[in-house]
C-alpha cells in the first residue's frame, strides 16, 4: 500500500484556534483541486469536529486537539482526535474495524454539528479509545481530478 | 477570523448587521450582544448576514436561541442577505422551513 502525504497540526483545545485550522485546510484542499463549494463544506465539517472536541471532550479544561490531513490522489481524509496526544495514524486507522451507523450515537450531544459532518462528507468513521477520533473523507469528483492533472502536467 | 456586530435600534425595528465569521469563537459574542434585544415584548429584529463569510452549527445554534426567545416574547426574527452557502446550511438542517429567511441574491424583502 502506498502511503499518502500526511500533514498534521496540533492546536490548544480553545475556540479561538478553530479558525486557524480552516485556513490550513483551505490551502490543502485548494491545492488538491477541490471546488470552492466543496472546500466550504470541508471547512464546516472540520470545524464541527474540532468544536465538538473543544466543547465536549475538554469542557473548558486545558487540552489539545490533533488534526491530520491525509492527501490521496482522489480523496482527502481529515482526522480530528481529541485525546490531545499524538498517535500513529496508520495504526489507529487499522484498529478501526467496520464501524456501523450506531457508533456515532455516543456523539449525539453535538447533534446538529455531527449531522452536518455526516451530510457534508462522503465517509465518516468514529474511533474511541482514550478520546474520540473522527475520520472524515471527501472525494475529488472525476472532472476535478482531470482538471488538476492537466494543471500539473503543463 | 472575527465578527463585527453592528446594532441599529429604531422605534419599531432593530437591525443587526453581521460581518465576518460565525464559529465556536465568535458565536458566544453574537449571542451575548443580540440576546437582550430579543427579550423585549414584541421586538421586531432583522439580522443582515450579507457580510458573513463563514458560518457553522454554532451560528445556527445562536439563531435558533434568538428565534426561540423572540417567539416566547411575541417578537419576530427575520434573517436577510444570506449567501447561497448560508442558505444551503439552513436548507439542509431544515431551519429554512421554520425560520423567516431571505437570500441576498433573490432581492427579497
Amino acid at each position: 500500500m502506498k502511503y499518502a502525504d500526511y500533514i498534521e497540526m496540533k492546536i490548544p483545545a480553545r475556540p479561538e484556534f478553530v479558525g486557524i485550522t480552516r485556513l490550513t485546510l483551505s490551502g490543502i484542499a485548494s491545492r488538491m483541486g477541490f471546488t470552492y463549494d466543496t472546500i466550504e463544506d470541508l471547512k464546516i465539517a472540520t470545524s464541527e469536529a474540532i468544536t465538538n472536541a473543544v466543547q465536549h471532550a475538554y469542557k473548558g479544561e486545558d487540552g489539545e486537539v490533533l488534526i491530520g490531513f491525509s492527501l490521496h490522489e482522489d480523496h482527502l481524509e481529515v482526522v480530528v482526535s481529541d485525546n490531545g496526544n499524538s498517535f500513529n495514524f496508520h495504526e489507529t486507522k487499522e484498529a478501526l474495524g467496520p464501524y456501523k451507523e450506531n457508533s456515532i450515537e455516543f456523539l449525539r450531544e453535538g447533534g446538529l454539528g455531527l449531522y452536518l459532518i455526516e451530510t457534508l462528507m462522503d465517509e465518516v468513521k468514529v474511533h474511541q479509545n482514550e478520546g474520540i477520533t473522527l475520520f472524515m473523507t471527501k472525494y475529488l469528483e472525476g472532472e476535478q481530478v482531470e482538471r488538476d492533472a492537466e494543471t500539473v502536467s503543463t | 477570523m472575527n465578527i463585527t456586530i453592528d446594532v441599529q435600534e429604531q422605534a419599531q425595528q432593530t437591525t443587526i448587521n453581521l460581518a465576518g465569521e460565525i464559529d465556536a469563537y465568535t458565536a458566544p459574542k453574537l449571542r451575548e450582544t443580540a440576546f437582550p434585544y430579543t427579550e423585549k415584548q414584541g421586538a421586531d429584529i432583522v439580522i443582515d448576514l450579507s457580510g458573513v463569510t463563514y458560518m457553522d452549527s454554532t451560528g445556527l445554534g445562536v439563531f435558533v436561541g434568538l428565534f426561540k426567545s423572540l417567539n416566547a416574547n411575541n417578537g419576530t426574527l427575520k434573517l436577510t442577505g444570506l449567501s447561497d452557502r448560508l442558505k444551503r446550511l439552513f436548507d439542509i438542517t431544515g431551519l429554512a422551513d421554520i425560520m423567516n429567511i431571505n437570500s441576498g441574491s433573490e432581492g427579497g424583502v
